[in-house]
């Protein structure tokens, strides 16, 4: 398996390490029935995917890549600061 | 037997081997199997299961019968197929599954009992009762089936793997792949050309056929020297593709050194047997060829009863005739260039059996048309074949029957991507789905054209249309040489009917009859009838037999072959070796090896090692005249009391953090607050996951307004670096900070005891002042002129400092350190000693931070402050890890004359049976305090803050401990702290 | 006062020469990561211009200019080698000393490419990894940079304390491409 980081270009996923699905932090605030959902909920789709696989041993980019678990292709890879997945933090 | 003048190796260099201990010669660059067959050797081998003598089926890696064991001791090396290993001097093979030897074979009874022995049998027989499978049963099939055997030794050979990267991998070099090769190599893209054989051609190198006007020979060589002038083509031979993975990915098995003897020198001792590749390819070709089958019919599996094609291989690449008097039995046209070469070469061809009734005539042999083998005879050797057509039956005299079936394109790695092959019905064959492996082209035979013209041609259209991609398009017409043309006709033909045993998986000793009973009793998916009769498993994974196993399954359940389906292609296409997968991985390639700046010191000193993830660290200093590992550490942890101890911490992990919002993230990943505190001023901090568990804890310093540098544990060292990116990168991108690790810059030591202050003043070029140095004061300090930092912190409850040095000076300063301790009646502690000291006092590690725990838990839910957000807070509050139930840290020690404590232990009430339901909690870490005089133990136990004083009875069955202790807190020292801030 | 020794990464390792490859310890020189702050990266690189005559590295990149090496070291990461960084430089970038923290080697000779290729899962064809050209890795389990010095020589960093364990690798490595044919 490959992963075409936007800095390294593609590389084996030996260099990467997974950590989950891509998912937006709740606010502070928010409920637990949230929180629960961030921490513990997954979605198993048989598709398009989004998850967040991190650079170490390449760039250090935490990147989100969104994966096909279907066929295995990797539909679009870009780096995790360009996205809102902080929003809620 | 050899014919004079017959053979491309006419003329090589001979080659003496022995096979059974009989002393026989080859030639240089021919295969054991044609050797074999060069000295009228045909019993090689005994079968899976019943034992029969088996001989040389096919000319090719997927041979199921002709396993044979090279070498002996550690690297004994069974299973070689006799039809791939290469000659070399002084080759030592050897039958296996057979005793006491090939010839006599005390198993074969087996073969009396073969009606007991039926597909299924194992699991009807065996049943019961259960205990008798582990102890009887499996180790008795064991013995009387099976390969070839490990020598149990480890295996001393070197094994390899590399990465390799290319525009274009075009698999096997025959008439395809070579074509394919030239014309994307003359156009300039980078070519990986990788061929299983030793040779260049692939089924070029077994016919008499003419290309471009001269001998197919001469067009290779030509092709060859061509291939080997351009410097973007680079060949691999003896190399297999063994299997395809996602985005452009191909694993490779490189054979480096099956083929050479193995040398007792340095040189041979460092080559590798076999290196696996894993080659990255923008594009591939594959150019595999195909394979034969064979025809089921009765007792069809004797020694001398051989594939059609292999047997013109023999003949035309290595001068063999495994037969005098052969016999050919075909349903198809292709065989009949058997006949024709054999013929050619002057070997008697008794017969051509072709159940066609219009097959092709001849004018040099015999065809009997709408004719079958429906029989054969010979116990060791093939004498005679019985032949059924119109007239009846007939026994005809014959040594060789050369079989086809038709031939299986070579598709398996076009489906190792979970494609399914379609079936074509005029070929009566599986063939490649289009685009089955994205960024893969199958062409020539395996893609169901057989003709070297078909080869010829779709290999070089398959390379234009790659060039295309790759941009380097506008060629010049391909020139395509001319080659044979013809049609490739067939009828079908599987088993033959009648009584008795008709093999279809040689290896497997798998009959029609097996296939037959399977689909009786319900196994009627193809993926069933496999693991019902084992057809198609160990070595050759079924590449003779599948195809026609499948289409007997087929008949016997009324469906169509496509219907039917296949059975699923996995990885890998030919054997690798376990120790080629795990190249490089064994003793010290397993894991880098990290070793401390002290390493060399506490070498010399006679430290015992203790890994600490990857890490070696001293676990004690060992001095004269100590006998035992307890002597050096209570020595160790009274001198760190009593005076000064010296410890290398290098290994936790330094965090720098730099940046307008450092303080943010800081009072974001940990639960307490770092803005507030002040600069040149240590602070311990808690993290927490997301979950609200602990997930590691450390200190962190102000070294500037926008400067801290964290410390983490040497465990979590990874993670954290990992958590804190993900945070600045994922959840705070706007924060304006970076950080780096800093870990293996810094040579540091912690220097701790009473004496500590005294050593430094000894040895800082500046005295520290004693107002500036509270506790948790840090600083810059100079030694010797050289720049570090100074941390007063403490892990041992003592005051203690951590001097940090670049590390290039850690060996010396190390040195330098014990020197002054041990003139202060100090000196080096390690590990052992450091637990002790920190469990003395309470402090938690990831002994005590499992994963499982709150800051509640560990007693510190006063840490998490109520003022602002951080990572973990949220779910920290969820009631159950709120609750008041839950086990707590607490200390222990045991009541009554001094008993073993364990880690892992668990606790009970006194009165309590001790049942896993009565668990109250269990125990992280123990020590013996030399200071106490008895053991003490850290643990959680429910509600343990309010146990205080209770007896809990520890009991470990595992080392048969059982121990009363009473329940304290969990600091056994100077609970009050004056010591370390003193 | 006290008169510490300094000893570099690779004390203790000796030089090879094995086939047509050698190995050894890289000069010690300052090392010096630049991680340019929140929308410093042009200002970076215009301070580096003026102080030491090379800019910021680009991605998969270095510069050199005498004595000085600036590599790409990773996201919006630099290594500075070579020179102590000017202190002007700390207003765009944080400075971290690294200058102890790598083991430095150098691979060099014909085959040293096919010697990385059994350790490096990454792609270093001439044509897609040019002189001059850095990255960042794994090299057998370790975080490494490679930088292409020369068509045949090979800069290889990873962290000091796995030393050992990357001069084990390269040597076996080496061995056995001498030893094939």
């Amino acid at each position: 398996m490959r992963i075409h980081c936007p800095l390294c270009g593609a590389r084996d996923r030996r260099e990467f390490s997974y950590k989950g699905a891509a998912l937006v932090r709740p606010l502070a605030a928010a409920e637990p029935e949230a929180w629960h959902a961030y921490v513990n909920l997954r979605e198993n789709p048989a598709g398009p995917l989004a998850e967040l696989w991190y650079h170490e041993m390449g760039c250090g980019s935490w990147l989100q890549v969104t994966r096909d678990t279907v066929n295995h292709s990797v539909l679009e890879v870009v780096l995790a600061r360009d996205t809102a997945l902080g929003a809620g933090a | 037997m050899r014919i004079a003048g017959k053979g491309q190796g006419a003329g090589a260099k001979p080659v003496n081997f022995t096979f059974n201990g009989r002393h026989l010669m080859g030639r240089a660059g021919e295969t054991l199997a044609a050797a074999l067959l060069a000295n009228d050797i045909h019993l090689v081998a005994r079968s899976f299961k019943y034992h029969r003598p088996r001989g040389i089926l096919t000319a090719g890696s997927e041979e199921p019968n002709a396993l044979v064991t090279l070498g002996a001791g550690p690297v004994q090396d069974p299973n070689q197929r006799a039809t791939t290993q290469e000659l070399y001097e002084g080759l030592e093979a050897r039958s296996q599954n057979c005793w006491p030897s090939v010839e006599h074979d005390v198993m074969a009874v087996n073969n009396l009992a073969a009606p007991f022995l039926g597909a299924g049998f194992y699991y009807k027989t065996f049943m019961w009762p259960a205990a008798f499978w582990e102890k009887l049963y499996e180790p008795m099939i064991r013995r009387a089936a099976g390969l070839g055997a490990l020598s149990g030794l480890a295996d001393t050979d070197r094994y390899e793997k590399a990465y390799g990267f290319c525009d274009l991998l075009v698999v096997g070099a025959g008439p395809a792949g070579v074509m394919a090769a030239l014309t994307a190599g003359r156009a300039g893209a980078d070519v990986l050309l990788l061929e299983e054989d030793i040779r260049l051609g692939g089924r070029l190198l077994a016919e008499e056929e003419e290309i471009d006007g001269k001998p197919a020979q001469i067009w290779l060589q030509e092709a060859e020297v061509e291939l080997q002038q351009l410097d973007n083509v680079r060949i691999m031979r003896r190399t297999a593709v063994t299997g395809v993975y996602d985005h452009g990915t191909y694993g490779a098995l490189e054979r480096v050194g099956h083929h050479l003897p193995r040398q007792h020198s340095l040189k041979g001792s460092q080559r590798p047997r076999e290196c696996f590749w894993r080659i990255v390819a923008k594009h591939c070709i594959l150019a595999a060829g195909a394979i034969e089958r064979p025809v089921a019919f009765r007792n069809n599996d004797r020694p001398g009863i051989m594939m059609a094609g292999a047997v013109r291989a023999y003949l035309n690449r290595w001068g063999v005739t495994p037969g005098e008097r052969v016999t050919l039995f075909a349903n198809n046209d292709d065989a009949h260039r058997t006949a024709r070469d054999l013929v050619a070469a002057g070997v008697h061809l008794a017969a051509v059996i072709d159940s066609r009734h219009d097959a092709p005539d001849s004018d040099l042999y015999p065809v009997m048309k709408g004719a079958q083998v429906c029989n054969t005879s010979g116990s060791k050797r093939l004498e005679s074949i019985t032949v059924r057509s119109v007239r009846g039956e007939e026994r005809i005299q014959s040594d060789c029957l050369a079989m086809s079936g038709g031939w299986n394109p070579s598709l398996h790695l076009t489906c190792h991507l979970n494609a399914r092959p379609s079936w074509r019905r005029e070929l009566l064959a599986f063939v490649p789905q289009t685009g089955a492996v994205p960024g893969m082209r199958a062409v020539g035979a395996c893609n169901g054209s057989f003709s070297t013209h078909a080869a010829l041609s779709e290999g070089a259209a398959a390379a234009v249309a790659v060039l295309a991609e790759l941009g380097l398009g506008a060629i010049a017409a391909v020139h395509l040489p001319e080659a044979e043309d013809q049609p490739y006709r067939i009828a079908p033909l599987w088993a033959v009917p009648g009584k008795g045993r008709a093999w279809l998986d040689f290896q497997n000793d798998v009959t029609v009859k097996d296939v037959t009973q399977a689909a009786d009793e319900n196994f009627r998916s193809v993926e069933h009838m496999k693991r019902y009769t084992t057809q198609g498993m160990a070595t050759d994974q079924g590449k003779n037999s599948n195809v026609a196993a499948l289409a007997v399954l087929a008949d016997v359940t009324g469906r169509s072959i496509p219907e039917t389906g296949t059975t699923t292609f996995r990885p890998p296409f030919v054997p690798v070796a376990i120790g080629a997968m795990g190249a490089g991985a064994a003793d010290q390639g397993f894991k880098p090896q990290r070793f401390v700046p002290s390493h060399v010191v506490a070498e010399e000193r006679g430290a015992s090692q203790v890994e600490v993830g990857l890490w070696y660290r001293a676990a004690y200093f060992p001095k004269p005249g100590e006998t035992n590992w307890r002597q050096a550490c209570d020595r160790e942890i009274m001198s760190v009391r009593q005076s000064v101890g010296v410890c290398d911490v290098s290994t936790l992990g330094k965090i720098d953090i730099q940046g307008p919002d450092a303080a943010k993230l800081l009072d974001f990943v940990y639960t307490n607050t770092f803005s507030t505190l002040r600069q040149g001023r240590v602070r311990y901090g808690l993290m927490l996951r997301e979950d609200g568990f602990v997930m590691d804890d450390g200190t962190c310093a102000r070294l500037g307004d926008t400067h801290y540098v964290m410390t983490t544990t040497t465990a979590a060292a990874g993670e954290v670096m990992a958590h804190l990116e993900f945070i600045t990168q994922v959840l705070h991108p706007e924060w304006d900070l970076r950080l780096t690790s800093v870990t293996e810059h810094w040579a540091q030591f912690a220097i701790a005891g009473p004496k500590s202050r005294a050593l430094l003043n000894d040895l800082l070029d500046q005295p520290l002042t004693p107002g500036d140095w509270p506790f948790m004061a840090c600083g810059a300090v100079t030694l010797g002129g050289i720049k570090g930092r100074l941390f007063r912190i403490s892990f041992s409850g003592e005051e203690a400092y951590e001097l940090a040095l670049p590390a290039c000076y850690g060996d010396s300063l190390f040195r330098t350190l014990l020197e002054r301790a041990e003139a202060l009646g100090g000196g080096a502690y390690g590990m052992e000693a450091l637990n002790v000291l920190r469990i003395e006092k309470g402090f938690v590690t990831h002994a005590e931070i499992n994963g499982t725990v709150t800051a509640q838990d560990l007693g510190m839910q006063g840490m998490m402050s109520q003022k602002k957000d951080f990572i973990g807070k949220a779910m920290a509050q969820r009631p159950g890890l709120m609750a008041p139930d839950r086990m707590q840290l607490v200390g222990l020690k045991p009541i009554g004359a001094v008993q073993e404590l364990s880690a892992g232990a668990h606790l009970f009430d006194p009165e309590a049976p001790v049942e896993r339901i009565q668990d109250q909690g269990y125990v992280t870490s123990v020590g013996f305090s030399p200071l106490l005089g008895h053991m003490i133990a850290l643990g959680f136990l429910k509600q343990g803050a309010a146990r205080i004083g209770d007896e809990i009875r520890l009991v470990d069955h595992m080392r048969g401990i059982d121990a009363l202790c009473q329940v304290v807190e969990p600091v056994f020292f100077d609970p009050e702290g004056e010591r370390m801030r003193g | 006062m006290v008169d510490l020794l300094a000893k570099t990464a690779c004390d203790g390792l000796a030089s090879l020469n094995i086939g047509t490859v050698s190995l050894r310890e890289g000069r010690a020189v300052p090392m010096t990561t630049l991680a340019p702050f929140r929308g410093q990266q042009v200002a970076l690189d215009a301070a580096l211009q003026a102080a030491h005559g090379l800019g910021f590295p680009p991605i998969g990149g270095s510069c050199q200019r005498e004595e000085a090496r600036a590599l790409w070291f990773g996201r919006d990461l630099g290594l500075l080698m070579g020179v102590e960084p000017e202190a002007t430089l700390a207003q765009y970038a944080a400075l971290t000393d690294q200058s102890q923290g790598w083991a430095v080697m150098q691979l060099a000779g014909l085959g040293a490419e096919e010697v990385l290729a059994r350790l490096c899962p990454v792609d270093l064809r001439l044509s897609a990894f040019g002189v001059g050209a850095a990255l960042r890795t794994e090299a057998k389990h370790m975080q490494a940079s490679i930088c292409r010095l020369e068509e045949d020589c090979f800069q290889i960093m990873v962290f000091r304390s796995m030393a050992r364990t990357m001069y084990h690798d390269l040597k076996t490595a080496m061995e056995a491409r001498a030893a094939r044919g």
